[in-house]
């Protein structure tokens, strides 16, 4: 698998939310995602960016445009040195919310995209990976 | 401050969302609307989002608050205009929007309006 493109960008206060996800819009039409796919990895992006400047107090968004044999896609990566999450098990659970959203976020994202993996320990941060496919 | 207009037209509002909406935008939005039904005893709301090219759950959560708001505020909602990649999405996610009426655009929303307030 070959890195064609990457790069990295703040996600630190709400209006980098927008700027998140107008960068994740760019990129997916860069890597050829087809309008439905672009839309979803969007949305995860604003949905993870979202939690990075709420429960993770500001952090970064790393993108790569990947190519191998025969497709191409976009992977996002969201850092942040928050306070972490305590039970990873909780966290993926549908409607469960530390804080006042919908508790859709992590789990939602995770239903937009083909890949997913987050890591996270308490105290350490969290970073949550997302990959979609051509 | 950045907000999104209200037009009035008769016993309607019209909210035609045009930019790529931060939280506190929308959250001003939700408010600004409150205050308009209240101050024009609006009988429907009318929300255009043809032009969002995404609707994440905080985006959506705002959309069901104002329409239970206006709804006990004695007006109704409809949303108009979603785009398919974004109805797809929002059903992925987990987002159905109960209680939410919507119509495929502002002509069929306008009418749905007037049907509504006509069968009280």
């Amino acid at each position: 698998m070959n890195v064609l493109k990457s790069g990295s960008q703040a996600v630190r206060i709400e209006q980098d939310v927008v700027m998140a996800r107008q960068t994740a819009r760019k990129l997916a039409v860069e890597a050829g995602l087809r309008l439905v796919d672009q839309t979803k990895l969007v949305t995860a992006a604003s949905e993870l960016a979202r939690n990075t400047v709420v429960y993770g107090r500001g952090g970064d968004m790393d993108w790569e445009i990947l190519e191998d044999e025969r497709r191409k896609g976009l992977r996002l990566t969201f850092r942040d040195q928050g306070p972490g999450i305590a039970d990873m098990k909780l966290a993926m659970t549908d409607g469960w919310t530390s804080g006042s959203g919908l508790g859709l976020g992590l789990t939602g994202a995770k239903r937009l995209v083909d890949d997913f993996s987050v890591e996270s320990a308490p105290g350490e941060g969290t970073r949550v990976m997302i990959c979609k496919w051509t | 401050m950045e907000r999104i207009p209200i037009l009035r037209m008769g016993d309607f509002l019209l909210v035609t969302i045009q930019v790529d909406m931060h939280d506190e935008l929308a959250i001003t939005l939700q408010d600004d609307l409150s205050e308009r039904i209240s101050k024009t005893s609006a009988r429907g709301v009318l929300i255009d989002i043809s032009a969002l090219d995404m609707v994440d759950s905080f985006i959506g959560r705002m959309i069901g608050t104002i329409s239970g708001l206006s709804k006990i505020m004695d007006a109704e909602t409809v949303l108009v205009g979603m785009q398919p990649a974004v109805a797809i999405t929002l059903v992925e996610l987990g987002l159905t929007l109960p209680g939410v009426i919507t119509a495929l655009n502002v002509e069929r929303g306008m009418k749905l309006l007037r049907e509504r307030v006509q069968a009280e």
